[in-house]
Parts: structure tokens; C-alpha cells; sequence
């Protein structure tokens, strides 16, 4: 391992500080970047400042330990439910060979592409009482109404747990088989040189040191499933979420609100500090050579290639094709309601909108998680993971948190040239699409930040200070250097980050200018009333679109490790 | 220099480009809504073509309040649309509104559909009815909002989240009749008498009848129109009865969707203007027909289903002494623990 030397070159003195050097535009500009993110996560705590009157009281007596219970039961299904499908079809692709794993790889992203309020009304549909599965159970067994018989209902909180894990697997998916094509060759044949079969490798060298990327996307997965507010609300599992918005909508106290938010944010501050604590002398860097040489391959053959088989066509089924069968139907059904001239404006303003707010996300993680590694600092570190959090709070409260500073800021300038040049800027941000961006980038930086970060750990400090003795300055060595070895990480940002944004629905719905309209807006117009044939034409779409970056990116990352599925580089 | 100059020229541009919507100064009235755009921008557009005032609109359910709130007096917004009661007060109780004269309404929206100091206007009204299904429950079997807590319903009845504002209203009504006390007793036994945990909309608890999940279910009454509008869903809106309750004595309980003027709204004049048009007969009438709502002026005609079910008893209860019982009605589905 090359942690020793790392380790060693990580305490020689640095370039950027000798004598002279102009002031450090890095940290600078990475804290006033992580500054303007944590903006809305400290707007809410602030809201939470202000009194509530009596509600924690009645809450306690009353909802709250429902609240509480259910949210953990659905983080620990969730959890599990993802941990298993995302690192287990990860390993299977990335490491075992058996018929159609070329086609799985790019399949399991899939339902990256399906808002899980969706995949919740589709699933509704299809699951009910008058849908095709409970129609052809009643043909087949002579059943002639729902009391007849016992059909598991969707809308509960195993349902939930179920149809979130399946939209959100692939964040672990993702992550997990990126660090499991950028492990080391010469790793992986100790462990074998040593005796140890295809499992003890898994468990005792490739899942320690896919960790960092694995609990990433386990959190992301996570911190969606707290923040989300529309399949728990169809679904009637009554989470700490639906709580906030009854006290903040119903009781009409955002204090309330952004008081249970708070308490919600704390909670998973403690979850990530534990595990940061846990794996805190774990360090691996990738190996330099080590994209160029073929990982080693194990060959399944019959019963176990067709239980790899299953194992990933069952995420990508109930994920994906199903879902999309679901909506295909009621889209063609409903067409000539749904197709309207507008419907194209809709797309571009979603399309613009995703991909301007995904590259924005990633040059700022980028610039603060490049900025931590030069200079290591501890106040921009605890910033920034503090912002990422914003991920973890419901949007429209997030959302709220955004409008708040920016009317404020708004508001004072409009005062302040009035006084003083008698002109009234009126509000300059508030409303505008620049409000909606700023929610997008704040809102998924947690995502671009996470991968950038785990891919730039694993580049190794001994890089840098090749480069730098070179005589390179630091910009130069990150472009140089830096982002050709983390492309794929890049890619992976950008790719997670626009899906999300297409999919976004609370803080657009809230920030949005007068008469503009996303594919995800218009689809909630109708998908709210639960006019799912309505929403199903939209909702399409929002999947092919989001599909457009997941088809490229994923080439683009198998193609990244040269020689990945050569048969010729089986030793 | 002459480079510097350029660059302050294009930031101006640009800057007055992100704020040409807020310059642009033809005729326009800018909207805050809480309705869904389908259920009135038919309505927008035939203002506009009758006056040339343009109409701008942005519907969301969560965080209007805090958006005006925050904007203030520089705020765009003229006029905010609701679906219920509970979220006009909130507006006006923010100190978010301001009055319109309401002599200027008097013969279109009666007196317990508007604010008693004109901060807000019912423009349609909407009907808390209960149905039933045709096979499994007799007409007369159930009259009144009280019969739905009578224990020979156990395991009969859906409805949504008793903490849904339809619901919270209801409960909020019962409170103004019967007082806590009395109230609470019928929400408890209402909830003992679900056939399962609320969840879905209104259009959800008539489905469930259809597929005898229930044998009653409590809905505003426009879903029924919407549902003979979709031909998926006809069979559900066929396979109940509709019923009026408390017809022999209080009245239907009735929510209405309203308007309010912005505090400081910067089109005042032609805000009024959309107003006007809303509670007047071409626009109430587009309600009824479009929509299925109630129109709250009197005379205009209703569409096809709402003739057929012919006129009924509204109960008169002023909306605001539902809006002052809205905490306490929230508070008592936690209390009866309504939604687990």
C-alpha cells in the first residue's frame, strides 16, 4: 500500500505557501462557495429559532413517535434494500463474467432515470385492485371482489421501502462500481496468491476499500428517502417529513417546520460522524498503473451465471421495465390530452435548465473539494459537509430557506439604490431562473462534492507533488493532472447531478418565474390530483431524457479502463 | 478603460435582461396560485381576450405564503388563488392582503362565502358530500355527517387524511356545531368506523367503494364530475350514490376556492378588473361548466350533473368561524390519532 509514503509526502512543506505567494485564492473562494451553500441549510436552522408555541408538546403526546418510527424503519429498509442490490450487481458486473453483463452494466443505471413519486403512482396502478395483476389473479382463481382474497397492499410502508430502493440502488450501483474498476490488479492477486477464493476477496479486500464510495452512495440514497415527501405522502406512511409539513402548512408554523427539519439534520450529522470516526486511519489511493491493466475475472458457468442473471435483471425489471410499461400504456392512452405545443417548451426548459445547473455543480465541487486538498482546511471541510446536508432537508423547506436570503438581499438593494440614486431595481433574483439554478446546485452539490472528493482521494498525493516540483502551479496541476485521472468521477457528478435536477419538483415549483414551467411541474399538475394518465406523456419523458446522459456517461466509464472485459488481459 | 466600460455595459444589459419581466410594463396582472393551472387558466385566457390584460401565473402548495412574505412590498404578485378556507386566513392573518371594497360584490358572492373586513372572496363553492355505494348501502340508510360516526358503519367508511384541509374544514364545522367536546366524540367514532388507514385523494375513497374496499366515502362533490370526465374512472363515479347530508337540518358543509388582493399589489387596478370578471356571470359560469364548482353568485347556470342532483341546503356557517377552528380541528385528527 502506498499509504506510508503518502503519508510521509503529505508533511513535506507545500509549494503554494512559501514566501511571496499571493493570498490563497483557493481557500478563499472555496469558502465563500461553501458559505453561499450553506446559505439555505442555516436559513432553516434560523427559522427553527423562533418559537413554536406548543407544538413539540402536542406532537410528543400525540404523532411524533409515529413519525420517528416510521422514518427509521424506512431508512433501515431503504438502507439494507440498497446497500444489497447496488454493491452486490456492482461486484457481479464489474468482477464476474456471465452472459448479457455488458448490457447489465449500462441497464442497472436505469432507474436512476424514475422520480420515485412516479414509480409510486405507476406501481399503484399497476398493483390495484382493478390492474392487470390483481384482474388476471381474479380470472385465474374465480375471485369476485377484493374480500374475497388477500392482495399485499402497495401503499404501505413495506411498498415505500420497496419502490425507493429500487430507484434508489443505483447511487450505491454507481459509486460501487466505479471504486471496484479503479481497485488495485496487484491487490486483488495477493489475494489470490494467498489462497483466497472469489467471496473472501469481496469481503475481506474489495468491499474495505470501496467503503468511502459505497457509504456515499448509501447516504445519498438515504438523505432522498428523508427528504422526500411525495410517495410517502400517496402512500400514507406518515414519515418525519409528512409531520414538518402538517406543522408547518396545517398548524401554520414554519418555526415548527424548520424545527423538526433541524432535529431531522442533526441526526444525520451524528450517522455521518460515526461512520467518518470509524474509517478514519483507512486510506487507499489508487494505484497509478492501474487503469491500464485488466481486472482479474471470475468466470461463472450454469446455476450461478443465471443466478447472477436474476440478480440483475430482477433491479432493472421492477426499477425500470415495468414502470416504463406502465406509463407507455397510459401515455398512449391519454396522448392526444397530453401532447400540447407547449409540451416541447417544457422539455427545453428541463433540458437547459439540468445541464447548466449539473456543470455548475461540478466546477464548485470541484474547486472546494480541490481546495481541501491543497490546503486541508478544517473550517472548510466542516462547511462544506454541512451544506451537502442541505440534501438531507425536505425541498420545499430547502426552498424556502433560498427565497428567504434572496428577497432579503433583493429587498436591501432595491432600498439602498433608491436611496441613494433614486433608481428601484426592484427584485433582481427573487423569481428568476437564477433562483432556481442556485436551488439545484445547493440542493446536489452533497452529490457532485461526494464523488468528486472519493475520486480525488484516491488520486495519490505523490502526484501533486510531482507536478508541483515540476514547477506547475495548482490550477495547473488539477487540470493537468488531476481531472484526466478523475474523469470518470466528473462524469459520474455530472450525469447524477442533471438526473436529479430533471427530476426535481419542490424548490422549482416554488422558485420558478411566472408561466415557466419544467417537464417536472407539469407533471406534478396532474400527478398531484393523481391524474396519473395525464402525467404519464410528461413523466415519460423526464425518464427518456434523463436516460440521454446515463447511456453516454456509461460508455464513457467502461471505456475509461482500457482493457475491462478483454479477454486477451486474463492472465 | 474602454474595456472596463464594456463589461459594465453588458452587466447592465444582462441584468436588466433577468429583470425585463418586472419592466415590461404593458397591462398584466401577476398571480400567486394554489390552484392548479388546468382549473383556471381557461378562465385567464378569456379575460384576456375580453381586455387585452395579460395574466401571469405560478401555481405551487408549499411555501406561497413565505415567498410574498419575503418578497414584501416589492414583491410582483397581485392576486393569490386558494382551494380552501384554511389557506386564505393564513394569507390575510399575515398581514399579506388588503381589503377590497366589498360593495363591489354585493349580489355576486354572499356574505358567509367573502371576509367580513374584504380581505378575501369566495368565487366558487364546494360541497362536502358523502356517497355510497348502489349495491351495499339503501338510500336513507345515512342522511347526515353525524350518522358517519354511528357504530353500525365499522369498517365501512373512507376518507383521505383527516388532516387534509377538505377534511380539517369538515372537522373545523363540526367543531362550530357541536363544540370540542362534541366534535372530538364524532371524529373518534368516524375513525373507528374506517375501512382502512386514510390515504388517497377524494377520487381514491370512491374507487375504493367501487372496488368494496368501503361501502361510503366522504368527497367534495366536483370529484364526481371529474371522474364521468375520464373514461377509466366512469365505472367508480356510476357504482355510488350521491347524497347532500344534513339536509333536514344545518346544511351541506361547503368550502369555497377564493381570491385575495395583495398587500402591495403593483397592478391594482387591473387585478380588481380579474376579480370582477371571476364573480361575475361569464366567469362563474365557466366555473360551473369547466369545473364542476358551485358558482357563488346566484342565477348562473350549473352544468349538466349538478341539475341533476338539484338543488340542496347549503349550511350557512360563515367560512371565517371555520378558518378560527382550523388549528383545533388538525390538532383532534392527531388527538384520535385519525390517520394511523
Amino acid at each position: 500500500m502506498a499509504t506510508g509514503l503518502s503519508h510521509a509526502l503529505k508533511h513535506l512543506p507545500r509549494q503554494g505557501h512559501q514566501s511571496g505567494s499571493p493570498p490563497d485564492w483557493w481557500t478563499a473562494g472555496a469558502l465563500v462557495l461553501a458559505a453561499l451553500a450553506l446559505m439555505p441549510v442555516a436559513a432553516v436552522v434560523f427559522f427553527a429559532v423562533d418559537s413554536s408555541g406548543d407544538i413539540w408538546g402536542h406532537l410528543v403526546r400525540t404523532s411524533l413517535p409515529g413519525y420517528v418510527g416510521n422514518t427509521l424503519w424506512l431508512m433501515l429498509g431503504v438502507g439494507c434494500s440498497v446497500f444489497l442490490t447496488g454493491v452486490s450487481t456492482a461486484w457481479l458486473v464489474t468482477m464476474c463474467r456471465f452472459p448479457g453483463r455488458r448490457i447489465f452494466e449500462w441497464l442497472l443505471l436505469f432507474p436512476l432515470a424514475i422520480p420515485a413519486y412516479v414509480i409510486a403512482y405507476a406501481y399503484t396502478d399497476f398493483l390495484e385492485y382493478a390492474g392487470p395483476v390483481q384482474g388476471l389473479l381474479r380470472a385465474l382463481f374465480g375471485w369476485h371482489s377484493a374480500r374475497d382474497y388477500f392482495f399485499p397492499e402497495i401503499r404501505s410502508l413495506g411498498g415505500a421501502i420497496t419502490l425507493m430502493g429500487l430507484v434508489l440502488y443505483p447511487y450505491v450501483y454507481l459509486l460501487a462500481r466505479s471504486a471496484f474498476l479503479e481497485q488495485s490488479v496487484n491487490v486483488l492477486e495477493v489475494s489470490r496468491v494467498l489462497g483466497r477464493g472469489p467471496w473472501r476477496t469481496f469481503t475481506t479486500v474489495s468491499l474495505p476499500a470501496a467503503r468511502p464510495a459505497i457509504v456515499v452512495g448509501v447516504s445519498l440514497a438515504l438523505m432522498e428517502t428523508l427528504n422526500d415527501y411525495g410517495t410517502v405522502d400517496f402512500f400514507a406512511v406518515y414519515t418525519m417529513t409528512a409531520g414538518l409539513v402538517d406543522v408547518w402548512l396545517g398548524m401554520g408554523s414554519l418555526a415548527g417546520g424548520a424545527q423538526i427539519a433541524t432535529t431531522m439534520l442533526a441526526f444525520v450529522i451524528l450517522l455521518i460522524t460515526l461512520e467518518r470516526i470509524s474509517r478514519r486511519h483507512q486510506k487507499v489511493y489508487q494505484q497509478s498503473s492501474s487503469r491500464f491493466r485488466a481486472l482479474p475475472a471470475y468466470y461463472l458457468g450454469g446455476f450461478r451465471s443465471a443466478l447472477a442473471i436474476m440478480a440483475c435483471a430482477l433491479p432493472v425489471l421492477g426499477g425500470f421495465v415495468v414502470p416504463v410499461l406502465v406509463l407507455g400504456r397510459l401515455a398512449i392512452v391519454y396522448f392526444e390530452r397530453s401532447w400540447t405545443p407547449a409540451f416541447q417548451t417544457y422539455t427545453l426548459n428541463s433540458l437547459l435548465l439540468s445541464a447548466s445547473a449539473a456543470l455548475l455543480a461540478l466546477l464548485v465541487a470541484l474547486f472546494i473539494a480541490y481546495s481541501r486538498r491543497l490546503n486541508g482546511g478544517r473550517v472548510l471541510g466542516f462547511a462544506t459537509r454541512i451544506a451537502a446536508l442541505g440534501y438531507a432537508v425536505p425541498g420545499a423547506v430547502l426552498a424556502v430557506g433560498i427565497l428567504v436570503p434572496f428577497a432579503a438581499f433583493d429587498n436591501a438593494l432595491d432600498s439602498l439604490l433608491r436611496r441613494t440614486v433614486g433608481f428601484s431595481s426592484g427584485l433582481l433574483l427573487s423569481g428568476t431562473v437564477v433562483a432556481v439554478l442556485f436551488a439545484y446546485v445547493v440542493r446536489f452539490l452533497a452529490v457532485a462534492l461526494g464523488q468528486v472528493e472519493s475520486s480525488l482521494e484516491k488520486v495519490s498525493p505523490s502526484m501533486d507533488m510531482a507536478a508541483r516540483t515540476l514547477g506547475y502551479r495548482a490550477g495547473q496541476t488539477l487540470l493537468r493532472y488531476h481531472v484526466p485521472l478523475i474523469r470518470g468521477g466528473m462524469l459520474t457528478a455530472v450525469m447524477i447531478v442533471f438526473v436529479d435536477c430533471m427530476k426535481e419538483l419542490p424548490a422549482t415549483l416554488l422558485l420558478r418565474p411566472f408561466n415557466f414551467e419544467t417537464l417536472a411541474t407539469h407533471v406534478y399538475q396532474f400527478a398531484s390530483d393523481e391524474m396519473l394518465g395525464e402525467a404519464a406523456l410528461g413523466s415519460l419523458t423526464i425518464v427518456v431524457v434523463g436516460l440521454i446522459p446515463v447511456l453516454v456517461l456509461s460508455r464513457m466509464i467502461a471505456r475509461s479502463r482500457l482493457t475491462l472485459g478483454n479477454p486477451a488481459g486474463q492472465g | 478603460m474602454k474595456y472596463s466600460y464594456s463589461i459594465l455595459r453588458s452587466l447592465i444589459i444582462s441584468s436588466l435582461l433577468v429583470a425585463t419581466p418586472l419592466l415590461v410594463s404593458a397591462a398584466e396582472v401577476n398571480v400567486y396560485s394554489y390552484r392548479k393551472p388546468q382549473l383556471i387558466d381557461p378562465m385567464f385566457a378569456a379575460f384576456t381576450e375580453q381586455t387585452g390584460i395579460k395574466v401571469n401565473s405560478v401555481f405551487a402548495k408549499k411555501g406561497m405564503l413565505e415567498r410574498l412574505q419575503s418578497e414584501g412590498a416589492n414583491s410582483p404578485a397581485d392576486l393569490v388563488f386558494t382551494v380552501d378556507i384554511g389557506r386564505l386566513s393564513d394569507i390575510k392573518n399575515a398581514g399579506l392582503t388588503q381589503s377590497v371594497d366589498s360593495a363591489r360584490f354585493a349580489g355576486h358572492i354572499p356574505k358567509n362565502y367573502q371576509d367580513p373586513q374584504g380581505h378575501w372572496f369566495g368565487l366558487t363553492t364546494r360541497a362536502r358530500i358523502i356517497v355510497a355505494s348502489k349495491e351495499r348501502v339503501k338510500i336513507g340508510e345515512i342522511l347526515s355527517y353525524e350518522d358517519l360516526a354511528d357504530p353500525k358503519w365499522k369498517d365501512r367508511i373512507c376518507t383521505r387524511s383527516g388532516k387534509h384541509p377538505y377534511m380539517v374544514a369538515l372537522t373545523a364545522s363540526m367543531i362550530a356545531h357541536h363544540g370540542a367536546a362534541g366534535a372530538k366524540v364524532w371524529l373518534a367514532g368516524l375513525k373507528s368506523n374506517l375501512a382502512r388507514k386514510p390515504k388517497g385523494n377524494d377520487r381514491a375513497q370512491v374507487k375504493a367503494v367501487k372496488e368494496g374496499e368501503c361501502d361510503v366515502a366522504v368527497i367534495n362533490h366536483y370529484y364526481m364530475a371529474n371522474m364521468l370526465k375520464d373514461p377509466e374512472q366512469v365505472p367508480w363515479a356510476e357504482s355510488v350514490n350521491v347524497l347532500f347530508p344534513n339536509q333536514s337540518d344545518r346544511g351541506t358543509h361547503m368550502n369555497v376556492s377564493g381570491v385575495a388582493l395583495t398587500k402591495h399589489a403593483p397592478n391594482r387596478a387591473d387585478a380588481i378588473k380579474l376579480m370582477d370578471f371571476l364573480a361575475g356571470s361569464q366567469g362563474q359560469q365557466m366555473y360551473a361548466q369547466k369545473n364542476g364548482e358551485y358558482p357563488v353568485k346566484s342565477g348562473v347556470a350549473w352544468n349538466e350533473l349538478q341539475k341533476s342532483w338539484g338543488k340542496f341546503k347549503e349550511d350557512s356557517l360563515s367560512l371565517a368561524a371555520i378558518a378560527d377552528n382550523r388549528a383545533a380541528a388538525i390538532r383532534m385528527a392527531d388527538e384520535v390519532g385519525y390517520n394511523n
